[in-house]
C-alpha cells in the first residue's frame, strides 16, 4: 500500500532522512521505533509532504505522492495523528471532530456516522463533546487527535507517539483501540518510543537511527532481538509486571 | 524579635519604595516624551514661526503620571474586584437576550421621541463601524490574520460605488454588489502575496497595502479626481422614489408618493434603516458561515495551521476566502458610506480608520459578534460624549483603552461561542 524507496529529507542544511526504504502492506500494523532525533517524526511528516523529500520515491497505492501538497496527499486517504496531538484548543470536541471530516465525505449522514464511530471507540469523547479541546486531559486529547484523524475514513493511519506522556492504563487503552482500528480495516504505521507495546501490537517493525532504517523484522522477532532489547527495552520502557 | 506587625510594616515599606521607584520611572518616560511633544510649540506670529515653551504643562503631565501610576500600583488589588461588574454580562449567559435587545433597540431607534437628526446620524455612523467590524472580524477574529489595511477595501467599495454611479448612472442596488465584488477581488489580490505571512509580518504588509490604495487614490487624478475627491455622488432613492422636495420633471418623490409632508429626516431614517439592514444581513451571513465547513476551517486555521494541513485542508483557499469575504463586506460598507456622504476623498480612508476597526474587533473580543457592537459603540460614542472637552478627547479615549486592556485583556466579550451544541445543529444566535 505504501512503499518508500531511498527517501531523503532536509531541514535546510540538516539531513534528517538519509535514504529510507520502508513498506507497509494493506491491513498491517507496522511499528517504527528509534531513539530521540532518529528522524521518525520527520519520516511521517515527509510521507505527508512537509518537508518535501529531496530524493527518493513515495508510492501510495502505486502512485508517486512525493512532491504533492499536503492536503492533496491527505485526500488520497492518508491521515496523520501528529506528534503533540495538535488539537484545536479553543474549539469544542465536536468541532474538532468535524474538522477531521474536511478531507472526506462531508455530507451530514457521513458526518453523523463518523461521530458515531468515534464515540464508539472513545466513549469518553461523547461525554466531553461540548468541552473545549484545550481543557481536555492529555489522554483525552490524544484520543481526540486519533478520533479526529479517523473522521475522514483514511485507509492509512500514521500515528506519532500516541503513548507520549500518558499513564500506563491509558497507554494500554490507546493501544487496544489502535488494534481495533486496524481490525476494522485501516492500515497503521505507528511511531513509538514505547517499544514494548508497539512491537507487541505490530505485525512488523522497523528500527531507525540517524535518518536510516537499521533493522527490520516481525514484531515478535524484534522484541526478542538482543540489540533491540538492549537499546530500547532494558533501559527504557520495561514490560510492566504481569503484562 | 520583631513582631508580626513590624514585619508587615517593613514589607509594606519595601513595597512602597518599589512603587515609588516604578512611578518615578513612568514619570521619567513621560518627561522625555512630553518635553518635545508638549513642552515646545510653534506659533505663527505675524508670519514668522516662533517657538513657545509650555514647561508648566510638562510639569502637570509628569506629576499626573507619577500620581496615577502610584495609585495604580497601590490599588492594584482593586483590579481583581472591578472586572466582575463588566463580565457578568459578558459571560455569555445573557448573550442571546442581550443581542436581541440591542437589535430591537436599533430597529426602534429612529422612531423614538429623542431621535433627532443628530442621533440618527450618529447611529448611522455607528452602524457603519459595526458593519466594518463584522467584516474585519472574519479576517482577524475568525481566520486569525491580522489585517491593518482593512480601510483599503472600504475605500475600494466607496470609490467603486461613486465611479459607477457617476459615470454610468447605475442605481445603488446595482452598484452595491459590484462594489462588493470589486473589493473582494482586491482582497484576493492582497491575499495572494501574503499567503505565507502570519502575525507581525502580515500586519506590516497589510498596513502597506492600505497606504498604497490611499496613495493611488490621491495620485490617479484622471480617475479619482485626486485629493479633491468625488463630489455629488447620487443619493439612494426609496426603490426609485427620490428623497427630494422638488423632484425632477416626471418623477415622483418619496413624500409625494406616500402623501407626506416633505421632511429631510426621511432620507436620514432611510439611510439608517438601510445600513441597519446591511449590518444585520452581514451578521446573519457571518454567523451562518461560521457553522459551515468553511467558517470552521477559518477558525481551525487560526488555531493551528499545521494541524489543518494534516487534516487535508488547503490553507491557500481558506485564507483567500477569508480575505475575499472580509473585503467584500468592507466594500459594501464603503458603498454605503459613499452614498450617504455624497462626497468622498482619500482623506476618509487613512490608517486611523484601519486602526479604529482593528481596535473594535480586538476590544470586542476577537471573533465575538455582539462584542463588536459594544466595542464600536464605545469607540464611536465616546469621542462624541467627550466633545465638550474637545482638547482632551484623545486623552480620554486612550485612557479608556488602557483601562479596558487592564480589566478585559481578552476583549469585552472574549468568550467564543461553540458553533455546535450537544450533537444537533446549534440553536440560532442573533
Ligand atoms: N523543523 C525542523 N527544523 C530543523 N530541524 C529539524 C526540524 N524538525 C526536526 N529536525 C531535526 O531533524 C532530526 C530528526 O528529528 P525528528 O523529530 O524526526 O526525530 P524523532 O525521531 O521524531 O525524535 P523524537 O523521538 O524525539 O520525537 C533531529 O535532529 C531534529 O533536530
Ligand atoms: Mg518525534
Amino acid at each position: 500500500m505504501l512503499a518508500l524507496t531511498g527517501v531523503h529529507a532536509h531541514y535546510g542544511p540538516i539531513e534528517a532522512l538519509r535514504g529510507v526504504d520502508l513498506e507497509v502492506a494493506h491491513g498491517e500494523i507496522v511499528a517504527m521505533i528509534g531513539a530521540n532525533g532518529a528522524g521518525k517524526s520527520t519520516l511521517l511528516m515527509t510521507i505527508c509532504g512537509a518537508p518535501v523529500p529531496s530524493a527518493g520515491r513515495i508510492l501510495f497505492d502505486g502512485a508517486d505522492i512525493a512532491g504533492l501538497p499536503t492536503f492533496e496527499i491527505v485526500r488520497r486517504g492518508i491521515a496523520q495523528v501528529p506528534e503533540g496531538r495538535r488539537i484545536f484548543p479553543r474549539m469544542t470536541v465536536l468541532e474538532n471532530l468535524q474538522m477531521g471530516a474536511a478531507a472526506g465525505d462531508a455530507t451530514p449522514s457521513a458526518l453523523a456516522a463518523g461521530l458515531e464511530r468515534a464515540f464508539a471507540l472513545f466513549p469518553v469523547l461523547a461525554e466531553r463533546r461540548t468541552q473545549r479541546g484545550g481543557t481536555l486531559s492529555g489522554g483525552e486529547q490524544q484520543m481526540l487527535s486519533i478520533a479526529r484523524a479517523l473522521m475522514a475514513r483514511p485507509r492509512l493511519l500514521l500515528l506519532d507517539e500516541p503513548s507520549l506522556g500518558l499513564a500506563p492504563m491509558v497507554v494500554k487503552q490507546i493501544f487496544q483501540v489502535i488494534g481495533e482500528i486496524n481490525r476494522a480495516g485501516t492500515t497503521v504505521l505507528l511511531v513509538e518510543q514505547n517499544a514494548y507495546h508497539a512491537l507487541r501490537l505490530a505485525h512488523r517493525g522497523y528500527v531507525m537511527a540517524q535518518g536510516r532504517v537499521v533493522m527490520s523484522g516481525s514484531g515478535a522477532a524484534l522484541l526478542a532481538d538482543p540489540d533491540v532489547r538492549a537499546a530500547y527495552l532494558e533501559g527504557g520502557a520495561k514490560p510492566p509486571p504481569g503484562a | 524579635m520583631p513582631s508580626a506587625v513590624d514585619r508587615l510594616a517593613v514589607r509594606g515599606a519595601g513595597q512602597l519604595a518599589g512603587r515609588l521607584r516604578d512611578a518615578a520611572a513612568a514619570a521619567f518616560v513621560t518627561l522625555v516624551l512630553a518635553l518635545p511633544l508638549v513642552g515646545l510649540r510653534t506659533v505663527d506670529q505675524g508670519g514668522a514661526l516662533v517657538l513657545e515653551t509650555r514647561w508648566d504643562w510638562v510639569a502637570i503631565g509628569v506629576a499626573a503620571v507619577f500620581v496615577g501610576r502610584l495609585a495604580l500600583g497601590l490599588f492594584a488589588h482593586l483590579r481583581l474586584r472591578v472586572p466582575r461588574v463588566v463580565p457578568r454580562v459578558a459571560q455569555g449567559v445573557a448573550m442571546p437576550w442581550l443581542a436581541w435587545a440591542v437589535a430591537g433597540f436599533a430597529v426602534a431607534l429612529p422612531f423614538l421621541p429623542f431621535a433627532d437628526r443628530y442621533v440618527i446620524d450618529l447611529g448611522t455612523t455607528l452602524l457603519i463601524y459595526v458593519m466594518l467590524g463584522w467584516g474585519l472580524n472574519v479576517v482577524v477574529g475568525l481566520a486569525g490574520l491580522l489585517d491593518l489595511g482593512y480601510v483599503a477595501f472600504y475605500a475600494v467599495g466607496a470609490y467603486a460605488y461613486a465611479l459607477l454611479a457617476l459615470n454610468f448612472s447605475l442605481s445603488f442596488w446595482i452598484c452595491l454588489p459590484l462594489a462588493g465584488l470589486l473589493a473582494a477581488l482586491f482582497g484576493i489580490a492582497l491575499g495572494f502575496p501574503v499567503l505565507r505571512l502570519r502575525g507581525d509580518y502580515l500586519a506590516i504588509v497589510t498596513l502597506g497595502f492600505g497606504e498604497m490604495v490611499r496613495i493611488i487614490l490621491i495620485n490617479w487624478q484622471s480617475l479619482t479626481n485626486g485629493p479633491n475627491g468625488l463630489p455629488s455622488i447620487p443619493r439612494p432613492s426609496f426603490f426609485g422614489l427620490p428623497f427630494e422636495r422638488a423632484p425632477a420633471e416626471g418623477t415622483t418623490s418619496f413624500h409625494q408618493f406616500f402623501g407626506l409632508d416633505f421632511a429631510p429626516e426621511h432620507r436620514l431614517i432611510f439611510l439608517y434603516l438601510l445600513i441597519l439592514a446591511l449590518a444585520l444581513l452581514t451578521n446573519v451571513f457571518v454567523l451562518r458561515l461560521r457553522r459551515l465547513p468553511l467558517g470552521r476551517a477559518w477558525e481551525a486555521l487560526r488555531e493551528d495551521e499545521i494541524a489543518c494541513r494534516a487534516l487535508g485542508i488547503n490553507p491557500t483557499n481558506v485564507k483567500l476566502s477569508a480575505f475575499a469575504i472580509g473585503a467584500m463586506l468592507g466594500g459594501f460598507a464603503g458603498a454605503f458610506f459613499a452614498t450617504r456622504q455624497g462626497f468622498i476623498s482619500p482623506e476618509s480612508f487613512t490608517f486611523i480608520e484601519s486602526a479604529t476597526i482593528v481596535a473594535i474587533v480586538v476590544l470586542g473580543g476577537m471573533g465575538s459578534q455582539i462584542g463588536v457592537v459594544l466595542a464600536a459603540a464605545f469607540l464611536v460614542l465616546l469621542p462624541e460624549i467627550g466633545r465638550e472637552f474637545a482638547q482632551f478627547r484623545m486623552l480620554v479615549f486612550g485612557l479608556a483603552m488602557i483601562l479596558i486592556m487592564i480589566w478585559r485583556p481578552q476583549g469585552l466579550l472574549g468568550h467564543r461561542e461553540p458553533t455546535v451544541r450537544l450533537g444537533r445543529a446549534a440553536a440560532p444566535r442573533p
